[in-house]
């Protein structure tokens, strides 16, 4: 059948995560500089951190700790909010999923459209505060598109499997919200995988991992860990096409169970 | 391309009453027993505990430009049909194909944002409709002007009004053009002059050769748009044919439930219509004599009872209405226990449509109802589509022609410029 298919409705996706942006900026005073509060206190509880551990090391912060807890703080920031409003997006819009047929991975999808708009206008502070400390560019930074496409594609995964998931169980919802308040001691967002000498390739095995490394790494001039970036990559392929699957597989069920 | 633009054949659809398993704690259990009874690779016939079929064997198609409707009471199987034909669900079994764009008139106003403005919601509604924003940039200006919300378009839609709320939504839904349309009931949107646009706009996308299935409770509007109908009747497709077929069948199997007080010392038993012949009957042509019967009995004596009834449209407005008492009867009297049957032979110069006699006894000199009975029985008349309205004033074409002359003159006569 005609229209059917996303690439079909991509004004639908347009507008749909238009839609998600403009009410959340509408009749709100900060506007977007709620875009920049998450990551900034990320990256303040990851000062927090970092001078505990130079307290107990003898080392003192240096300014490059500084940058790179920044750098590793605004993608993680994408993905946490990105996957807590995306698990709620099918349930939010039981209305459109009862009531009008459209293709539902839109809502998910344009949760993390919306998302990444947050996204850039953090990373755009970002690079204003990496010039403040002095950090220079490299040719390393020509990684950053590879590295966001892996985190956009393993986010939207996770997403169409949260938010399936949450439209039949509640539960899903909330195991999503404690797994994400706790996922950042998992995750080397506040500290270095290499702080944990040869433990820190079990670090390695979460997905998000050598991606938050390899973003902190390119912006310090320095090239992404390769073979587990295309472990990253690997694992977010398989994921998509999983979910992609699991996901359609659901979708005649959502209108009766939703 | 020729052949059924929409081709329903072999559905069935099942439900399932009460909670479905909500939380993990439900569901580990039951997926235990799904694993061991292996209930879920059930037979799709099969129904398990509280399962029940909405649907059953459900087939019919639909030929491009062709307006079709279907009836049913509440909880036929309507709203389902619908939601399997927009794809919103999928059928139990059997298969649906549609062939091209199908859009519906069904929840106009689902896609709206109730912070965004009239504006944004156009834009907003029209892409969840399925139209892209090229489209609708074509066709704003028409969209506002159809809905006549100039004035509001930069006010959130959560300070209109309900009716500004639903003219909005069916002003976006109605430029959508798809092949395959869908309507549901949503004539009943806005006020008077509103209505009539839409079914306008009905007649129009109709006459511009899209399909248009048409899920209403009013009869008329059926007969009017719709050369075939479908009847529902729980789950089951009654019958497909010519809506005048399909409505008659229909009417003849409405039977409206009543409660009656059984305290009521007066009470009306029944109320029937007849043909002339006497034979139970309720599709009639304009100008057919009808017999309508009241029967009543009374449980304690009354002596200044005065029978009326009165015959109302659709939209309940009395068309026609009389009485024993201005017929020249004198007051009715009834012992305990006694009934009393009246008729009363009317002919209905009425235009077709669907409608409603209601019966009551009145108190003879005060014109105070001891009893009444709404919509007792329902009627439809086939008339002819020359007339529209209620009353049909047996209208005769006396005169239509042109005075050739004048006509001459005008065009001949020289123009002058001042």
């Amino acid at each position: 059948m005609k229209q059917r298919t996303l690439l079909d409705r991509r004004d639908l996706l347009y507008m749909i995560t238009w839609r998600e942006i403009r009410i959340k900026y509408k009749q709100s005073v900060m506007g977007m500089l709620w875009a920049v509060l998450m990551p900034a206190t990320i990256v303040l509880a990851g000062m927090v951190v970092r001078f505990g551990f130079s307290l107990l090391s003898g080392r003192p912060v240096a300014l490059a700790d500084v940058a790179s807890v920044s750098v590793r703080a605004v993608p993680w920031a994408f993905f946490v909010s990105s996957l807590r409003f995306a698990t709620a997006s099918l349930v939010a819009n039981t209305q459109l999923v009862t009531k009008i047929y459209l293709p539902r991975e839109i809502f998910p999808i344009a949760a993390v459209g919306s998302q990444l708009l947050d996204f850039c206008v953090a990373s755009g502070v970002l690079v204003i505060v990496l010039a403040l400390l002095h950090v220079g560019v490299s040719v390393q930074l020509l990684w950053l598109p590879v590295l966001v496409l892996i985190l956009v594609l393993f986010t939207i995964s996770l997403s169409l499997l949260f938010s399936a998931g949450a439209l039949f169980f509640r539960d899903v919802k909330y195991l999503v919200e404690v797994v994400l308040t706790f996922a950042i001691f998992f995750t080397p967002v506040f500290y270095d995988a290499a702080m944990f000498g040869r433990w820190g390739s079990i670090l390695m095995f979460n997905p998000l991992a050598p991606l938050l490394e390899g973003f902190s790494n390119v912006v310090l001039h320095a090239p992404p860990p390769l073979p587990w970036l295309a472990y990253s990559a690997a694992v977010s392929l398989f994921a998509f096409l999983g979910a992609v699957r699991f996901f359609h597989r659901l979708e005649p069920y959502f209108a009766e169970s939703v | 391309m020729s052949g059924p633009v929409l081709d329903v054949s072999g559905v069935y659809k099942k439900f399932r009453k009460g909670e479905l398993y909500d939380s993990l704690r439900d569901l580990i259990p039951a997926l235990a027993r799904g694993l061991l009874g292996r209930r879920w690779r059930a037979a799709p016939e099969a129904l398990a505990e509280r399962e029940f079929w909405a649907l059953q064997d459900v087939s019919f198609s639909v030929q491009r430009g062709e307006a079709f409707g279907i009836i049913g009471n509440n909880g036929a199987g309507k709203s389902t049909i619908l939601k399997l034909l927009s794809g919103i669900m999928r059928p139990t079994r059997g298969t649906i194909h549609v062939d091209g764009r199908l859009s519906a008139l069904i929840e106009v106003s689902a896609g709206f944002h109730p912070d965004l403005t009239g504006r944004e919601n156009i834009y907003l509604n029209g892409t969840i409709l399925g139209m892209t924003r090229a489209e609708i940039k074509r066709r704003f200006d028409a969209i506002v002007a159809f809905s006549g919300l100039e004035e509001f378009l930069d006010t959130p839609v959560k300070r209109y009004s309900s009716g500004m709320f639903a003219r909005l939504g069916f002003s976006v839904a109605a430029h959508v053009e798809p092949d395959v349309l869908i309507v549901d009931e949503v004539l009943s949107v806005g006020d008077y002059l509103f209505q009539q646009k839409c079914f306008e706009r009905m007649s129009d996308v109709m006459s511009s050769g899209s399909t248009v299935v048409f899920v209403s409770h009013d009869l008329r509007a059926v007969s009017t748009l719709c050369a075939r109908s479908l009847l529902l009747e729980r789950g089951r497709v009654l019958h497909v044919g010519p809506s005048h077929d399909v409505i008659r069948m229909y009417l003849s199997r409405a039977q409206a439930a009543r409660s009656v007080d059984p305290e009521q010392e007066l009470r009306i038993t029944d109320v029937s219509l007849h043909a002339a012949n006497g034979a139970p009957q309720v599709e009639f042509e304009t100008g057919d004599g009808v017999d309508i019967s009241v029967a009543a009995e009374a449980r304690a004596a009354h002596n200044d009872i005065s029978v009326v009834i009165q015959i109302v449209d659709e939209n309940q407005y009395p068309v026609f209405d009389t009485c024993t008492q201005r017929l020249g009867a004198g007051p009715v009297s009834l012992a305990a226990g006694e009934s009393l049957r009246c008729t009363f032979r009317v002919r209905l110069g009425l235009a077709q449509g669907t409608y409603r006699v209601n019966a009551f006894l009145h108190r003879y000199v005060t014109d105070r109802p001891y009893e009444r009975w709404l919509s007792a029985a329902t009627f439809f008349v086939a008339g002819t589509p020359t007339v529209r309205g209620v009353a049909h004033l047996a209208p005769i074409l006396m005169q239509c022609e042109q005075t050739a002359s004048v006509v001459e003159e005008i065009a001949h006569e020289p123009v002058h410029v001042d």
